[in-house]
């Protein structure tokens, strides 16, 4: 498809101006002039509407098929949070207006929403209390970092290290390490768990804090969190939880209970609301009680007289950290979608996301290897370990998929399980998509074995073949020069 | 699987060919291959100070970022600019025209705690059963 660049007609437009009925300004000085031309299109409105429509006809996207992407939660977001977010009280709202005098008063619906999230947050994972304003999970654990960082240097202690497991997100380390922390991961052990004996060796009091993923990126849950939490505790570190996968867990267990003092939630993975790499998205920290203080500012407070109002005075705080609020946008969804499901809602999202993950596993672990062969949280990992021996990697299961209409699971990821295969189906799918996915994938096992040159030349029903990915990352060319 | 005899081996997959006083570094076969293609990495510079099994450099392909560990302690002498320039060395010759950098060695007996060729092959056969 050509680029609208590259559709460019001289003199070509898709608007004319109105004459001016008033004196024309003086033009700018010559030094506040730009010296070359924009290099903008000239095109009609006609070129630019087709342009675009057949653009979005090549997107894929989880409103058009099955999105099983592990780890990234590529859940269905239902439509009745767009109606409600587009209510003229929530949309129209000027965000400077609750800062004015007398403005918090025209602004308390909004800031309910606010309130009520965080509270009903604080409810569902067991936490103290919630800041709404990180942008996404990866702005939402730097946030949890310095509060773990502003607690300890409050209490006078220097810490300098962050425990990872090696199976964690790669944002864990990467949060820990812009917060300014030196990382040491630990490994895995032969059941699925970071290594206890690893642990001990390397918790010492200069730890600052021990983030764990729970369920973890292999879709298993720790049955030695209480044992680390209480060891961590124990040298003076405190527990980050990070929520990506909570939707395995809702109203089963709670972070709080389980001894984290800081977590961050993914709002889109949980709560149905846009993926946080596509934007806008949420990413809530929570923290318990010995925290709350270093919370960002503003926070949203509950008068005596039952009106709600933006506190700044909090002067343990670690500031601002985001524009206002955070997406106001995202965490009404977030917050609609919570009150529609209600607790028993909830519960089963969480239910049926497990199920869906296991009915997957089960059925596929006769043709591709598990990665640990033991029942999964909401995702399960395959590795293609049986494929290769015939020439049939990941990457080409992966292909071959695309052309039967369906966005890969994850790949290579988790980087401990040697050709990964991630898939999460999430509770937004039937079992008749999970039953025509799972034949896809049973074909592949079969070709692998009968014919495999017939995967590893895939995709040939796509727009563009296999794309050269290692010209593109050595000499990457992301700009249209004429 | 290229395995050289005279080499020492990390079971993160690093080598290190000790020449007198100092030593030649580099990842192995086995991780280059199951790296894939590699397009960036990023070494020490000459004059770091390392230490054993310490991070000390990042090697991306089009699957993973992943860090290296240093097989010795020790002062970095010198830094092999190809692969920076043309990372497909490592894929093509990671033993000889991909190597990563020469340093000088704080204490040859740190070998003690690496694999010769023999114990690294049995290694990483049991890895990929």
């Amino acid at each position: 498809m050509k680029l609208i660049f590259e559709r460019h007609k001289s003199g070509r437009r898709g608007f004319s101006y109105a004459l001016p009925d008033v004196p024309q300004a003086k033009p700018l000085a010559k030094q506040y002039c730009r010296k070359n031309d924009t290099l903008l299109p000239s095109l009609s409105e006609l070129d630019v509407v087709r342009h675009y429509t057949n653009l979005s006809r090549l997107n894929f996207s989880v409103d058009t098929n099955f999105y099983p992407l592990g780890s990234c939660t590529m859940k269905y977001n239902p439509k009745f949070t767009e109606r409600i977010v587009a209510f003229e009280g929530f949309a129209q709202v000027h965000p400077l207006l609750p800062q004015l005098s007398g403005g918090g008063m025209l602004a308390q619906g909004s800031l309910e929403v606010l309130y009520e999230t965080e509270k009903l947050l604080a409810e569902i994972t067991g936490m103290n209390a919630f800041t709404m304003q990180p942008l996404a999970g990866a702005h939402g654990e730097l946030t949890g970092i310095m509060l773990i960082a502003a607690y300890h240097k409050d209490n006078g202690a220097r810490r300098k290290y962050v425990i990872v497991p090696d199976s964690s997100h790669g944002t864990n380390p990467a949060s820990a390490a812009i917060a300014g922390y030196k990382v040491i991961v630990i490994p895995t052990d032969k059941d699925g768990y970071m290594d206890l004996e690893e642990y001990k060796k390397k918790l010492n009091n200069e730890v600052a804090a021990v983030m764990l993923t729970c369920p973890d990126t292999l879709g298993i849950f720790n049955p030695n969190i209480k044992r680390i939490a209480d060891m961590a505790h124990e040298a003076g570190a405190l527990m980050y939880y990070d929520g990506a996968n909570l939707n395995a867990l809702l109203g089963k267990a709670r972070p709080g209970d389980l001894g984290f003092d800081v977590m961050h939630i993914n709002l889109h993975k949980t709560f149905a609301t846009p993926h946080g790499g596509g934007g806008p998205g949420g990413g809530p920290v929570g923290v318990s009680e010995k925290l709350v203080d270093f919370l960002p500012i503003p926070r949203v407070v509950k008068r005596v007289d039952g009106t709600l109002a933006l506190d700044y005075h909090r002067h343990k705080s670690i500031g601002y950290v985001a524009p206002f609020y955070g997406n106001f946008g995202v965490i009404l969804k977030a917050y609609a979608y919570m009150l529609y499901l209600g607790k028993a809602g909830l519960i089963q999202a969480a239910e049926i996301a497990v199920l869906n993950a296991n009915y997957c596993l089960a059925s596929l672990k006769e043709y591709f290897a598990p990665a640990f062969d033991k029942k999964c949280m909401h995702e399960c990992v395959f590795s293609a370990s049986r494929q290769v021996k015939n020439g049939v990697h990941a990457l080409d299961i992966a292909k071959y998929l695309i052309d039967k209409g369906y966005h890969p699971p994850t790949i290579y990821f988790p980087l401990i399980v040697k050709e990964a295969l991630m898939i999460e189906p999430t509770e937004t799918e039937s079992k008749e998509t999970l039953d025509e996915f799972i034949a896809v994938m049973i074909e592949i096992a079969r070709l692998a074995e009968e014919n495999p040159s017939c995967v590893t030349q895939a995709p040939i029903h796509t727009p563009v073949k296999r794309l050269d990915e290692t010209k593109a990352a050595r000499e990457p060319n992301l700009r249209w020069q004429p | 699987m290229n395995i050289p005899q005279n080499l020492f081996y990390t079971k993160d997959h690093e080598w290190a060919r000790i020449e007198g006083k100092t030593a030649y570094v580099g990842i192995t076969d086995y991780a280059q291959e199951s790296l894939g293609d590699i397009t960036f990495v990023q070494l020490p510079k000459a004059g770091d100070t390392l230490r054993q099994s310490e991070f000390c450099a990042t090697v991306e392909s089009v699957k993973a970022a992943s860090d290296v560990y240093s097989p010795f302690s020790g002062k970095v002498l010198s830094v092999n600019q190809e692969p920076c320039e043309h990372p497909e060395l490592i894929n093509e010759s990671p033993y000889e025209k991909g190597y990563f950098f020469i340093m000088e060695l704080s204490s040859e007996a740190e070998k003690a705690k690496l694999m010769d060729a023999q114990s690294y092959r049995s290694y990483v056969e049991g890895l990929s059963k």
